[in-house]
């Protein structure tokens, strides 16, 4: 707009220039900006108040990152995803120590404080508030995950899996499998086996 | 944004199930949108539709009248527009033959009716967590089985 104003300027004969005062309202300029990029990518929402804005349905990755990419041209930035992606960090990091035998055995807690520069009380305050579960219970829920898919898809039998993923006993991962899923390694086993006969036959 | 809401259906006849399910999800911290039905006839004939909002997560009811929950389960298997929908299975029966069988079928999630409210918020909630884990962590869901 300033720019636009000096050109006009420029353009009039000399003893025609002018100066204009300008008032601001921050709000509204923010609002509309905000409103104009939400409707132009077509993202269904509503504004709740000052810097606050609910997404009422899923929206497409790429079109969120060229909004949020067009919003910081304003200087508009969203906080939210600062803390998201932080949680994906944690995330990733928890899956990298499940899948490397070298760090199978570090503590999470230290490798994950180290590694993304954070105390860990805060990143765990963080990770509970975005995800509703807590760092503990997400190693776990990983760890079974790569239980089972180790025994979906390799030869490997419970015992050795137990010791890839670190467990002290074949006892300790199939009480923590059935304490997470509810059912036993076997039965998961059983299950997925029949599911896959059933596919193999339509 | 990471705090949209999940998607839930309840296919229950029963109408006070129907009510401690609903009340159950308000009092959850989880941002939850829940609709119900009143047998498989009407879920289905809601999720059949073109505009449908399909659910993050279905409950299903073993016994109602015209479509019990298992036909449901069948028929929901065989459309893949449904493949990204968890399903749990509501149910009074606790044989080991059939919750292994409702898996094999297709379910994800196996739920003993339980019988207190206590007890029914903290399932639901458990089984929301998990399913929001697989959801925003892109776990194999072929491998999403647990019983509560």
């Amino acid at each position: 707009m300033g720019i636009i104003l000096l050109l006009l300027q420029l353009l009039k004969p000399k003893s025609e220039a002018m100066k204009i005062f300008i008032k601001f309202d921050f709000n509204a300029v923010c609002r509309k900006v905000l409103e104009d990029k939400l409707i132009k990518h077509h993202i269904k929402h509503r504004i709740l108040g000052f810097g606050e804005v609910e997404i009422l349905e899923k929206i497409d990755t790429a079109n969120f990152a060229e909004f949020a990419n067009e919003l910081k041209e304003y200087g508009i930035d969203i906080i939210e995803n600062q803390k998201t992606i932080l949680v994906q960090k944690i995330k990733d990091t928890i899956i990298e120590m499940i899948h490397n035998p070298e760090l199978v055995n570090v503590k999470s807690s230290v490798y994950l404080a180290e590694k993304l520069s954070h105390s860990y009380g805060y990143l765990s305050n963080l990770f509970s508030d975005v995800t509703y579960t807590s760092i503990e219970n997400y190693i776990i829920l990983q760890k079974i995950e790569h239980a089972k898919q180790l025994i979906v898809s390799s030869d490997l039998s419970l015992t050795e899996i137990a010791f890839q993923l670190n467990y002290s006993s074949v006892a300790h991962l199939s009480t923590q499998f059935k304490n997470v899923t509810g059912i036993t390694p076997s039965a998961f086993q059983r299950i997925i086996t029949k599911r896959r006969e059933i596919a193999n036959k339509k | 944004m990471e705090k949209e809401y999940i998607h839930i259906i309840l296919a229950d006849d029963d109408e006070d199930d129907r009510l401690f399910f609903t009340d159950a999800f308000e009092e959850l911290k989880i941002n939850t949108k829940v609709n119900t039905f009143n047998d498989g006839v009407e879920l289905m004939d809601y999720l059949n539709h073109d505009d449908a909002i399909l659910p993050n997560v279905l409950f299903l009811d073993l016994n109602m009248p015209k479509k019990n929950g298992i036909e449901c389960l069948h028929e929901i298997k065989q459309n893949e527009k449904f493949n990204d929908i968890a399903i749990a299975i509501f149910s009074t029966s606790s044989s080991e033959e059939h919750i292994e069988e409702t898996f094999v079928s297709g379910a994800n999630i196996y739920i003993k009716k339980p019988s207190d409210f206590a007890t029914l918020k903290k399932v639901l909630s458990d089984v929301v967590t998990i399913n929001w884990q697989y959801h925003t962590s892109g776990l194999n869901k072929d491998n999403f089985l647990l019983r509560l």
